[in-house]
């Protein structure tokens, strides 16, 4: 501990400045998921169990096209933050410092593998 | 940083068991954590057996009469006995609160007593406050002025008053940021809802000039926006106060400088 104040102790590194980028692109992206996830249910659901022709057919269509593709690309990103978040309560230095850029490479990897198969169905 | 095991040494281990006070029909059972920094020993549930027809009917009673009556070595602290001075804040039946204003009949079975959670203990029911009190200090707990000072006072609308109704109660008993989980893992940086509900009063003062720099002071990934909005502190106020909504305010102003 050393023998430093109880004051500086609180005070530690002082204000990051920022956080409520974070905290709005949160809220931002929630606000986003909440149509796009019904519609994506929606959407997916009308073709689940159908035949392969059916489905790639359905999915050539702009609209349940488009929607899967943000609904993977927000997703993601909203997982990507929040998990960072998760991430930050419960661990601390280096740990926290490689899962953070672990959960990053998982999440925007995970949504370019997706967003890919959409596009190659679509196109 | 979470901490789901206790070290060895905060261990429980069964305490002593105190015998029953002579004559009485009316007993309760009461169990008290004990632990003393200079015997060496892990801590202790003690249990003790109160005559309730000769103790008052709240928790600080019955503590005060275990003192007086049966073991004078049990620690705690206490001044005021009516909710206003925040000293008696402790863990009784799970829940974070002022030992003076919790009723025992607010209690089924037996009365289990701990300090507050997840702090260092000085002894038997002694949290150690001092980093809890630092914190409430850096959020500047004053009025901060840049106008020459007026040859009365800073006037103050009724209205403007009104505001700070529901903040300026609170008696820094820690009960909210020791319920906190976010204040438990990362309490070295997140200043917990006693200090940002604090803070908080002072951002809304109409009288205050500081707004810019106290929420300046705040914006920080860990110091303000650790708070989950879990409500724990909500819940557990012995005051009746809300320091989530106090922080959700907190968060809405953040917003409100960049959107």
């Amino acid at each position: 501990m050393g023998f430093i104040t109880d004051r500086k102790r609180a005070a530690g590194l002082g204000s990051a400045k920022t956080g409520t980028e974070h905290h709005w692109h949160m809220m931002v992206t929630s606000v986003a998921l909440l149509p796009l996830v019904l519609m994506f249910i929606l959407s997916f659901g009308a073709i689940l169990g159908s035949p392969y022709s059916e489905v790639i057919a359905y999915y050539q269509r702009p609209f349940p096209a488009m929607i899967a593709i943000l609904t993977m690309l927000v997703g993601f990103n909203h997982f990507a933050h929040g998990a960072r978040s998760t991430i930050e309560d419960y661990t601390g230095g280096l740990t926290r410092k490689g899962l953070i850029i672990g959960v990053n490479c998982l999440s925007y990897s995970a949504a370019a593998f997706a967003i890919f198969a959409i596009v190659r169905i679509a196109l | 940083m979470v901490q789901l095991t206790l070290p060895k040494n905060s261990r429980m281990t069964v305490g002593k068991t105190w015998p029953k006070p002579e004559g009485a029909t009316n007993l309760r059972k009461v169990q008290i954590y004990r632990w003393n920094p200079d015997d060496g020993k892990n801590p202790q549930l003690d249990t003790y057996f109160v005559d309730m027809d000769t103790c008052g009917p709240m928790v600080l009673d019955v503590l005060i009469k275990i003192k007086n009556e049966t073991d004078p070595t049990l620690t705690f602290r206490r001044s005021c006995r009516e909710g206003i001075c925040g000293s008696c804040a402790m863990m009784i039946d799970g829940v974070n609160t002022l030992a003076c204003i919790y009723g025992l009949d607010e209690i089924k079975g037996d009365v289990k007593i701990y300090p507050l959670p997840h702090m260092p203990v000085i002894k038997d029911l002694i949290p150690d406050l001092t980093h809890f009190y630092a914190q409430h200090a850096s959020i500047m707990p004053w009025l901060e002025t840049k106008t020459n000072r007026p040859a009365k006072e800073w006037k103050q609308s009724i209205e403007d008053r009104k505001k700070l109704d529901g903040l300026y109660e609170c008696v820094m008993c820690a009960s909210c940021s020791t319920s906190c989980p976010s204040y438990w893992w990362n309490s070295d940086r997140y200043l917990g809802p006693a200090a940002l509900l604090h803070a908080y009063r002072w951002i809304i003062d109409s009288r205050d000039e500081a707004t810019g720099e106290r929420l300046d002071d705040l914006e920080d990934p860990f110091k303000l926006y650790r708070c989950h909005t879990i409500m724990n502190c909500a819940k557990t106020c012995p005051k009746g106060l809300n320091p989530a909504k106090a922080i959700a305010h907190i968060k809405g102003m953040m917003v409100e400088r960049v959107v």
